[in-house]
């Protein structure tokens, strides 16, 4: 399953970082395999990229590295062919010089782009995912299934991952896909592939089997170009990482020099000082008392408190149980057994309406597809779940709606245009605002966010906790889910380890180091 | 064998209804379980299974048609003067026509839904209206009853005589449906287009940036499914006799949900000719069968409906909660 060859690191221990930097060129040559000079691009006045210059070397797996808008996205579209940039630009590929590129073109010089929706088809099957190109073209021919899943076969190999051929796509889960869509960018004999955020929604073990399937492209002589918002598995995978800050070139730097907060820093230029915000909650009343709550097959035997004021943090990796007893709270799946109380008071929710009547608010982890409404505007998403605060003679009020609104954007610092706009028209980190006032609104007593900061820059991120303590020091009780350990490491009072649907561990973030908790989690 | 049954859960369920309607059925009445009677049964549902066909392959290609039935009538008048212009015709003439009318009015379709994006459900009822409201207008709602001997008399294939007394036949019908179900099947299995409409069904942004000429898709599926229904409409006329322009009438949701029932998904990318021709045949042994136990035919559509109803509801949710052990092997969730 995974790759032994980690030649580059290898190397870089037996020679030294100089002679290493020499071996890295030598294979392709002197000259980089992707060379961009003085791109600019504009969209309707504003300017989304100034005179960036972009150099990916053979084989190296390189970290692009920005917040959400600082043009990235335009970047990669620019070398794909998708847009074309302002006059003056040159792009040089493999030894040839292009005033702009075309899609045709790219892929035909062998650039590969895993889009982040990754672009499939779910009822086909995966061989016919992996080498669909075989049945492009304009004229019909006759399909050659025999030879379309041989290839698909060759390049799961490659890959070092079995999986059946012939089954429809949509029976294998996202990690697996998105090993389909790796796959199918071998077969178009790639040279440089772009990933962009195909960690987003792995688990931890997932992720590391992805970083090593990147690291055998690399070996393998495929430059990777990588976009991730998981500054972590940044370090870890790339050589080099180019930052971007508001369409302009902030730098390029070797990955063994920089750390999690330096590349923090030069993507927004300001600097973060995470300090763990525990507290003591223990005298004050208890909000959730969670006695026994089992659901056989997701989570076991779970007792829990969460107090007025508190942050209770879980983490755990995906499968653990975490979202389903984050659900089961919110009254959307039936505990088997156990209890659930708030404020002293056993409840049995029958629905997730009894739950929200009784307090409990949840922004789910998937603010996308089942938080939001994208395509309509910010006031109707943010009045949706407490309509009848708006009311104004049992008809809906817009002017009531008006001021409800208006209260919760500046009371969270959502940075909109009008209450009218699409949702959809706002960056992640203020999409997820809204989400948080949308329930707010409904003046809640317990908070349960699951993965709030999933497509949140990391500006952002710390914009969201704010948030989350000022939620808590006025009373709010809240629960933090999270895999990425630092979070709840750093944001809640308590910290609750799942692991295959059971409370593991427990810890004080005040005296658990991160690396104890990182450990038991990721072990 | 167990990958088939995973893969092809639509098909493999809709059989097992249908043997089943068939075992109480031959218990039930003296004379349904004969070859005789399938045979007839074949015949019957040749004309909707060709129209099936066709519209299978608009629902794969993310579509919808409601007008392709209509467009059957305006194409048995259009056959019937232009046949008349040349002096009476033939098969191979009748059959050129005919075609080439549907296709014709398949691609007003596709033209519309590719060039003004608009969406195909509403694209094809106005279609649907402006086709009958023509037809109706310059027909004055009169059939045609003189229409070529060649085109009216029965053409029998094949004949027998069973050791049980009944006959077997295959007329013409049955063959021109044949034909129309395995060119279909190799259009969307067989050829790298086919494999194209799947794909723009299943994910038209995916298919579009690999560079999938989009508006070939529709004209190719409307086209096919004009075809389709050109055919059928010509063999209906034969089947019947006679051209009344609302024969066809209402025939387009009878159609539609035999084909949704044999799994294919409005939204596209998924369906199957097998399947779609086990919805037409599911659908047509169930009138037989109500018809020799002496139902009243008013009820057929209530019951056809149940029926339908059933089917759909228990393939969208249970065939994997019924069988749980197929969903064991070799998933990653």
């Amino acid at each position: 399953m995974r790759f032994s060859a980690r030649i580059p690191l290898q190397l870089n221990v037996i020679y030294g970082h100089r002679h290493m930097h020499q071996l890295a060129t030598a294979g392709g040559g002197e000259r980089p395999l992707l060379s961009l000079r003085d791109i600019n691009m504009t969209f309707g006045g504003v300017r989304a990229l100034k005179n960036v210059s972009f150099d990916v070397r053979p084989g190296e797996v390189h970290c692009l590295a920005g917040e959400n808008g600082c043009g990235k996205s335009t970047l990669i579209k620019i070398i794909t062919g998708v847009y074309r940039p302002a006059d003056g630009a040159s792009i040089e590929f493999d030894g040839e010089t292009y005033s702009h590129m075309s899609p045709v073109t790219a892929q035909d010089r062998g650039i590969q782009v895993i889009w982040q929706d990754l672009a499939l088809f779910p009822e086909m099957s995966v061989a016919e995912n992996i080498a669909f190109q075989t049945v492009l073209g304009r004229w019909p021919k006759l399909v050659d299934y025999g030879r379309m899943r041989q290839i698909a076969k060759d390049a799961l190999a490659r890959l070092g991952v079995t999986l059946d051929v012939d089954l429809p796509l949509k029976e294998y889960a996202i990690a697996q896909r998105q090993i389909v869509a790796i796959a199918r960018a071998l077969v178009g004999e790639a040279k440089l592939v772009f990933m962009d955020e195909p960690t987003a929604s792995l688990t931890q073990s997932e992720t590391d089997h992805l970083l090593d399937i990147v690291r055998g492209l690399s070996a393998s002589g495929v430059a990777v170009v990588f976009v991730s918002h998981r500054l972590a598995e940044v370090l870890e995978i790339s050589s080099r990482i180019t930052v971007l800050r508001d369409g302009a070139l902030v730098g390029v730097y070797p990955a063994a020099s920089m750390t999690q907060s330096r590349i923090t820093e030069l993507m927004t230029g300001k600097t973060f000082d995470q300090q763990v915000r525990a507290k003591s909650r223990d005298g004050q009343p208890a909000v959730l008392d969670v006695k026994g709550l089992s659901r056989p097959g997701q989570f076991e035997d779970i007792s829990l408190t969460v107090r007025r004021g508190e942050t209770l943090g879980i983490t755990g990796l995906l499968g653990s149980g975490r979202t389903e007893l984050a659900l089961t709270l919110f009254g959307m799946l039936k505990p088997a057994s156990g209890s659930i109380s708030i404020e002293g008071k056993p409840i049995r929710f029958s629905s997730n309406r009894d739950a929200i009547e009784a307090g409990v608010a949840y922004l789910s982890e998937d603010r996308l597809s089942l938080g939001l409404i994208q395509p309509q505007p910010i006031a109707d998403n943010l009045v949706i779940s407490s309509l009848d605060k708006v009311l104004s003679g049992g008809l809906l009020s817009e002017e009531r709606k008006r001021s409800l609104v208006g209260r919760w954007i500046a009371d969270l610092g959502v940075k909109i245009g009008l209450q009218q706009d699409a949702i959809s028209t706002l960056s992640g980190g203020n999409q997820q605002r809204v989400a948080i006032a949308k329930w707010l609104a409904t003046d809640p007593k317990l908070l349960i966010l699951d993965a709030p900061t999933v497509g949140v820059d990391v500006g952002a991120r710390a914009g969201i906790f704010d948030i989350v303590a000022r939620l808590a020091e006025s009373g709010l009780a809240i629960i933090l889910i999270s895999d990425e350990v630092p979070e709840v490491y750093f944001n809640a009072d308590r910290v609750l380890h799942m692991a295959q649907g059971r409370i593991v561990g427990s810890y004080d973030p005040r005296t658990s180091s991160l690396g104890d908790i990182e450990g038991a989690v990721y072990a | 064998m167990p990958s088939f049954v995973r893969t092809h859960a639509t098909e493999v369920s809709l059989l097992g209804v249908i043997i089943a309607i068939c075992a109480v059925l031959s218990v039930t009445t003296a004379n349904f379980f004969s070859l005789g009677n399938a045979f007839d049964l074949l015949n019957i549902s040749s004309v909707n299974i060709i129209f099936a066909v066709g519209l299978l392959v608009v629902l794969i290609a993310g579509g919808i048609d409601i007008s392709f039935a209509v467009a059957a009538s305006v194409v048995q008048y259009g056959t019937a003067i232009a046949l008349g212009w040349i002096g009476g015709g033939g098969w191979v003439s009748g059959l050129l026509i005919a075609g080439s009318i549907g296709v014709l009015l398949g691609a007003v379709n596709a033209f519309l839904i590719h060039r003004f994006r608009v969406i195909s459900i509403v694209a094809t009822i106005s279609t649907f209206n402006i086709y009958f409201g023509l037809l109706m207008f310059f027909t004055k709602g009169v059939s045609i009853y003189d229409l070529p001997d060649w085109l009216t008399d029965r053409v029998v294939l094949f004949e027998r005589e069973m050791p049980d007394g009944t006959w077997i036949e295959i007329t013409l019908p049955v063959l021109v449906m044949a034909i129309c179900v395995i060119a279909t099947w190799v259009l969307i299995t067989r050829t790298t287009t086919g494999r194209q409409l799947y794909a723009f069904g299943d994910n038209p942004e995916g298919a579009r940036r690999f560079g999938i000429n989009i508006g070939a898709m529709q004209f190719i599926a409307f086209g096919w499914l004009g075809l389709m229904a050109g055919i059928g409409g010509l063999i209906q006329a034969h089947y019947a006799q006679e051209v009344v322009p609302n024969a066809l009438y209402g025939r387009e949701l009878d159609v539609l949900a035999a084909v949704v029932l044999g799994g294919a998904r409005l939204g596209g990318g998924k369906g199957s000719v097998l399947g779609c021709v086990l919805g037409v045949l599911l659908i047509s042994i169930t009138q037989n069968g109500l018809n020799l136990m002496g139902v009243s035919p008013f009820a057929f559509k209530m019951i056809i409906g149940a029926i339908i109803l059933v089917a759909i509801t228990l393939s969208n949710t249970s065939i994997e909660r019924l069988l749980p052990f197929l969903t064991q092997k070799g998933t990653g969730r």
